[in-house]
């Protein structure tokens, strides 16, 4: 018995193959989801992929997340569902509200693409489990709207709770305060960050390396053990 | 049909680099004298019944909900065509939001 992962594809979006194809990977069941239907055809746990979903028109995400599929997504990740939302499903997940802050244009205006390093701070969440406190990995990083903001309070509350769940390291790419580049909700369930793990989950592919694929053995084995 | 503009603008504390680019853009061209340039967005929204008092409210919502993200960005409605607005006390109220 393995455990279904969905990936939502809304128009626009880019690395639903991708996520669909390192849940499979990491030994879980791949399960398409599409942005009109409400039905999560009773999947484990979504990812909200990455991409320019409604092509970025309004903000990043801003459209998306009023679409049917959210409705649910909303509502069952409130009940805890565990959401993963990578870059562009970072976004939507601001946008709506289920994590804290919001994305803004890099600093530099620049479409940053590249190999990132990052420190997993948070190894307790339902997408990190793999991971140590403090462990360095890098993945592949591209955007142009990542630099993450929120108010000096909730970036504190963030720090307190320890709900920051990924810093940039050697350099901080868009400006992102403290160096944030993915956090969690208090519950742990929902986990958006920037850069793709998913990309980084087949020794041939890329740099070579596999450090995404943690994201998808923690949820699978968190699944499984459950 | 009365016209209601919605004007977006990033809240003050936040970095605006698109606004820089501009501004700094600015004596290049020969424009001189501006300190600083920040940069929004403007819906103008075309309603096609009456613009009272229960229509302004939808709009003030939808501006809340969707058009602005009010974690980042203040945003105003106002009444641009008043003498088409039927029911609005006034055409040139413009509404600021800040939180």
């Amino acid at each position: 018995m393995t455990a279904r992962i969905g990936v939502i594809t809304f128009p626009g979006t880019l690395d639903d193959r991708d996520s669909l194809r390192a849940a499979r990977i990491a030994g879980a069941e791949p399960v398409s989801l599409w942005h009109r239907d409400k039905d999560l055809k009773q999947v484990d746990a979504v990812v909200l992929a990455g991409g320019f979903s409604y092509g970025d028109y309004l903000r990043a995400g801003a459209i998306s997340r009023f679409s049917p599929v959210m409705e649910t997504v909303i509502e069952q990740a409130k009940a805890g569902l565990p959401v993963l939302g990578i870059c562009n499903g970072f976004q939507i997940l601001t946008e709506t509200h289920l994590l804290p802050g919001a994305m803004l244009r890099n600093n530099d205006l620049h479409f940053v693409c590249r190999d990132q390093k990052l420190r997993v701070e948070n190894a307790d969440t339902a997408w990190t489990g793999d991971y140590s406190a403090g462990q360095e990995i890098s993945v592949p990083l591209k955007n142009i709207d990542g630099r993450y903001t929120a108010d000096e309070r909730t970036l504190d509350e963030l720090e307190a709770e320890g709900r920051v769940a990924f810093r940039y390291l050697d350099g901080n790419p868009n400006g992102s305060l403290r160096d944030i580049a993915g956090i969690t909700n208090a519950a742990g369930n929902v986990v958006g960050l920037m850069p793709h793990p998913e990309h980084a989950v087949e020794p041939l592919i890329g740099t070579g390396r596999t450090d995404g694929l943690g994201f998808f053995t923690s949820i699978l084995k968190k699944l499984v053990s459950a | 049909m009365a016209r209601v503009v919605v004007d977006v603008m990033l809240k003050p504390e936040i970095l605006d680099p698109q606004g820089q680019a501009v501004q700094r853009a600015l004596p290049r061209l020969g424009f001189e004298g501006i300190a600083d340039v920040r940069q929004g967005k403007r819906f103008e929204l075309e309603v096609a019944g009456p613009v009272d008092d229960a229509a302004l409210a939808r709009i003030h919502e939808m501006a809340e909900t969707f058009l602005a993200n009010t974690v980042i960005e203040d945003f105003t409605v106002k009444i641009e065509n008043a003498d088409a607005a039927a029911g609005a006390d006034n055409g040139n109220a413009a509404e600021k939001v800040s939180r």
